[in-house]
């Protein structure tokens, strides 16, 4: 059997010690051993977009990251987003509004998704929002309201920067 | 997932070293790894992970070509500006592959040994029988569905697809791999099935690919990629063609074209045949149309995958007329 490793991962401006197997992913890393379950697995496999989370800032697949190699990087999570006194991201925001999911399953990937994809400068247009949202997959079927709000938050983000 | 070591490499002749002992793999992105670890196909006994080596993530782009850091990851090189303009084939093939989050994870180095998708090989519980995993045990793919199987360098041993679609712009383009110990054609880098369907790649144990090298030329700074599939987006080519031309001086006769296919072949599959047909000819619909055809000389369908004989000459013919202005 291999060794355990401990590391410590920095997770929403948090360290967090553990000491794991090298091979349990970010995936099950937050929500086994450190029971931040926001980040959900769908399909475990890269193919549904569910369990995406930002490392260093960039949108990535818990599901097929080992929690090793996130030592040392800025992790953040769906638990992560909204700022400290509760108030919601621009797009946790527009999601509600917009009712951009049915069983919400999906959600939290879909909007660390969202989030990454208006900061690349991606949501420029729907075309645009559906092509580089493809990775998140929707079983409900809510695309119309995700797209809506991924738009409505861009252009309120965008609003708010010019 | 079986249970493995990781070790986290520092240096180049380091990760070489360590990857000398059987049951060690070299860990990039890990998007084709730990997806197949999963799946129980790859069962490592040492991951060696390579993503923290100096200096391997660098796109340099100069008058003589680009040369491409094995851990840039896809989406840095997809929207690097000099690649965009000179290269954009090679550009396109990258948007157009995978996710949003996966090209973000991805590194070209595995990019290019990206294994098949063939589903019996994705599944060794289902279907032990599959002689790329276990060479002499069977292939379940031929009597099953083939639907997504190649249809170009097959052999009776094994018909799975190479699913990349870099490479296929680095074949056209007529890039090199290049390793810690050499320089590797690309047209030399990936091997057809045979008798011995394991062996995907001449990379030796140990060898780490470094960087991919593409010379410039005309008919890369003109290339395009075009990608047919069975869903708009986030879904593997049912045929892909990268074309690359440059006319002469009167803008109409073709000095050189490079024509590659995706999706239809156990390699990226450079169409040497096309190219000969329509070099020196004038540009037009029904000549690019024919000459097409020779696209696909050679191939063997089984079953389901018939479609993609003639899918992959009118992928091929809108690829070129893309390129050369044909509306
Ligand atoms: C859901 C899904 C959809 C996808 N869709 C597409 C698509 O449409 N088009 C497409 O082209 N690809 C697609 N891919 C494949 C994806 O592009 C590859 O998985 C990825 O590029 C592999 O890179 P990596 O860095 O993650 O490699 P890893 O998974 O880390 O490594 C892959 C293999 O290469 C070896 N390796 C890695 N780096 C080196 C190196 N520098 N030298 C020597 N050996 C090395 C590893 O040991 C391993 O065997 C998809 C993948 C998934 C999961
Ligand atoms: S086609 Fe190749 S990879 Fe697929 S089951 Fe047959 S031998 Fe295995
Ligand atoms: S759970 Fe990671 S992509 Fe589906
Ligand atoms: S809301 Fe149910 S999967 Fe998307």
């Amino acid at each position: 059997m291999a060794s355990l490793r401990s590391m410590e991962l920095e997770i929403n401006g948090a360290q967090y010690a553990l000491t794991i197997e090298p091979r349990v992913t970010l995936l099950d890393a937050l929500r086994e051993n450190l029971g931040l379950t926001g980040t959900k697995k769908g399909c475990d496999q890269g193919q549904c977009g569910a369990c995406t989370v930002h490392v260093d800032g960039e949108r990535v697949l818990a599901c097929l990251t080992l929690a090793v190699q996130a030592e040392g990087r800025s992790i953040r999570t769906i638990e992560g987003l909204a700022s400290k006194d509760d108030t919601l991201d621009a797009v946790q925001q527009a999601f509600i509004e917009e009712d951009a999911f049915q069983c919400g399953y999906c959600t939290p990937g879909q909007i660390m998704s969202a989030v990454a994809c208006i900061r690349e400068g991606h949501a420029g247009s729907d075309a645009e929002i559906r092509e580089f949202m493809a990775g998140n997959l929707c079983r409900c079927g809510a695309y119309n309201g995700i797209v809506a709000a991924v738009r409505k938050a861009a252009q309120r983000i965008q609003g708010a920067a010019a | 997932m079986n249970d493995f070591d990781y070790l986290r490499a520092t240096a180049l002749d380091e990760a070489s070293t360590l990857a000398k002992t059987p049951g060690t793999m070299f860990l990039a992105g890990g998007t084709t790894l730990i997806d197949l670890a999963k799946c129980g196909v790859e069962r490592p006994g040492t991951l060696v992970d390579i993503t923290r080596l100096p200096d391997l993530s660098a796109v340099t782009v100069d008058e003589a070509g680009a040369t491409i850091g094995a851990l840039a990851t896809m989406s840095r090189v997809a929207v690097d500006a000099a690649v965009t303009e000179r290269y954009p084939a090679v550009s396109e093939a990258l948007l157009l592959a995978a996710s949003a989050q996966l090209r973000n994870m991805a590194t070209i180095g595995g990019n290019l040994m990206q294994r098949t998708r063939c589903a019996y090989f994705r599944d060794p519980a289902g279907y032990p029988a599959c002689n790329k995993r276990m060479p002499g045990s069977g292939c379940s793919a031929l009597e099953n569905v083939t639907r997504d199987h190649a249809i170009l360098g097959t052999s009776d041993q094994c018909i799975a697809l190479y699913p990349g679609d870099l490479s296929v712009a680095l074949t056209a383009l007529g890039a090199t791999v290049r390793t810690t110990s050499r320089e590797i054609p690309i047209a030399r880098f990936f091997v057809e099935p045979g008798d011995r369907p394991d062996r995907e790649t001449v990379l030796e144990r140990g060898e780490i690919v470094t960087a991919v090298h593409v010379p410039a030329s005309a008919a890369a700074a003109n290339s395009t990629y075009l990608k047919v599939r069975d869903r708009q987006s986030y879904e593997f080519a049912a045929a892909s063609a990268a074309v690359g031309l440059e006319l002469e001086e009167d803008g109409r006769t073709i000095r050189d074209i490079r024509v590659a296919l995706g999706g239809v072949a156990t390699v990226p599959w450079r169409a040497e045949a096309v190219e000969a047909a329509l070099r020196g000819r004038r540009l037009g619909e029904t000549t690019i149309r024919e000459a097409s055809r020779a696209a696909v000389e050679g191939a063997r369908s089984w079953y389901a995958n018939g479609y993609k004989i003639e899918l992959a000459c009118r992928v091929v013919a809108r690829a070129i007329m893309e390129v050369g202005g044909i509306k």
